[in-house]
């Protein structure tokens, strides 16, 4: 395992991370994202299981219609990329390691169940919205589109909430 | 020349993503301890990446603009339905709290060896199921009290961008100056 090394200054990883934004709007036109791709997955995963119900989805079905591979775009080209700098940002600053993360005391199923359930709420609302906090509150708010900014009322105003029902959790 | 390029293929998201997640990783945004903290106002980092992101990028795409290189009507702005971007950010305001992550963070704790993020993203593909099973009957809310098409905070509060730029500086500035001393990660436990 390599030397681990810091987090960078929130500031400067904001700038940069700015910068990167600014270089998907100059590239594509839009901004970054993240939850198109587990729509895409889960258009495919579900059409593998059972096609008919699928293609006759109001929202999925237009994904898969006619062969269509909704793997194949963009956003999950971006995802997966995601992934990959993460592991490289990880593996190089010494934070590579296999563990399970989540409130001090709770056990790893219950971590996990937790993780499971505010995945599920997660995807859900992503959908909602049309957008998550990468697509809508980062890159929303960089072209200062009032969604963005709704979102964003919407984001931290349910999640300091639940931060405060939960805190007790976390001693 | 003239901006956007439009690259819409897989090496123009392989690189915009490449550098987003290793910048979010570096940033300590992949550490779900560390973006519950921020929910519960004992660690900044979340409120400090995100906002000078949002800062950097607005004036790159101002500076793109005003110098004729790029047009507005060129890139995408999401438009507002009131209930559905509100409620939506709610849930995954919520879905942080519980879970500890967003979609796009939850891939970075993944990546970085974090089975909860894992679990998580897994999470989000059950999510988008159960949604579209819902979909068809509550169609008529999400499309309800829709903005104008594209607004900007500039169309809505009558201002120039550069306004609204200035404004944002200060909110985010004075955010930061309130709440420097709780910036430092004592809350947290969890390596990044």
């Amino acid at each position: 395992m390599l030397k681990q090394r810091p987090i960078w200054n929130a500031h400067l990883a904001g700038a940069v991370l700015g910068l990167v934004l600014l270089l998907s709007f100059v590239l594509t036109g839009h901004g970054l994202g993240a939850s198109g791709a587990p729509t895409a997955i889960a258009a495919v995963a579900a059409n593998v299981v059972s096609p008919a119900v699928v293609q006759a989805n109001g929202y999925l079905g237009w994904m898969v219609e006619d062969g269509r591979n909704p793997l194949n775009s963009w956003i999950t080209w971006e995802v997966l990329g995601v992934a990959l700098g993460a592991l490289l940002a990880a593996w190089w600053s010494g934070h590579l390691r296999v563990r399970v993360e989540g409130p001090p005391r709770a056990s790893n199923l219950g971590r996990l169940s937790l993780a499971l359930i505010g995945g599920i709420l997660s995807g859900f609302g992503a959908r909602v919205s049309a957008g998550c906090t990468s697509g809508l509150g980062l890159s929303g708010s960089a072209t200062l589109a009032t969604a963005g900014f709704v979102f964003l009322i919407g984001f931290f105003g349910a999640g300091l909430l639940t931060g405060f029902l939960t805190r007790r959790m976390w001693k | 020349m003239t901006f956007p390029m439009g690259f819409a293929g897989p090496l123009s998201g392989l690189v915009c993503g490449v550098l987003f997640g290793y910048v979010l990783q570096r940033g300590g945004l992949g550490n779900g301890c560390r973006l519950t903290a921020q929910l519960r106002l004992q660690d900044w980092t979340v409120f400090n990446v995100m906002f000078t992101a949002i800062l950097v990028a607005a004036g790159g795409l101002y500076v793109l603009e005003l110098v004729g290189v790029m047009h507005a009507t060129d890139i995408f702005i999401p438009t507002t339905f009131l209930w559905a971007t509100l409620l939506g950010g709610a849930l995954i305001g919520v879905g942080m709290g519980v879970g500890g992550y967003c979609p796009g963070t939850s891939v970075v704790g993944a990546a970085a060896g974090r089975i909860d993020g894992m679990v998580f993203f897994v999470g989000l593909i059950i999510g988008v199921i159960a949604f579209a099973g819902v979909y068809t009957p509550i169609a008529p809310l999400l499309g309800a009290a829709a903005g104008p098409q594209a607004q900007t905070l500039g169309d809505l509060l009558g201002l120039p961008a550069w306004a609204v730029l200035l404004i944002l500086t200060g909110v985010a500035a004075g955010v930061w100056w309130f709440t420097r001393r709780s910036g430092n990660n004592t809350a947290i436990t969890c390596a990044d």
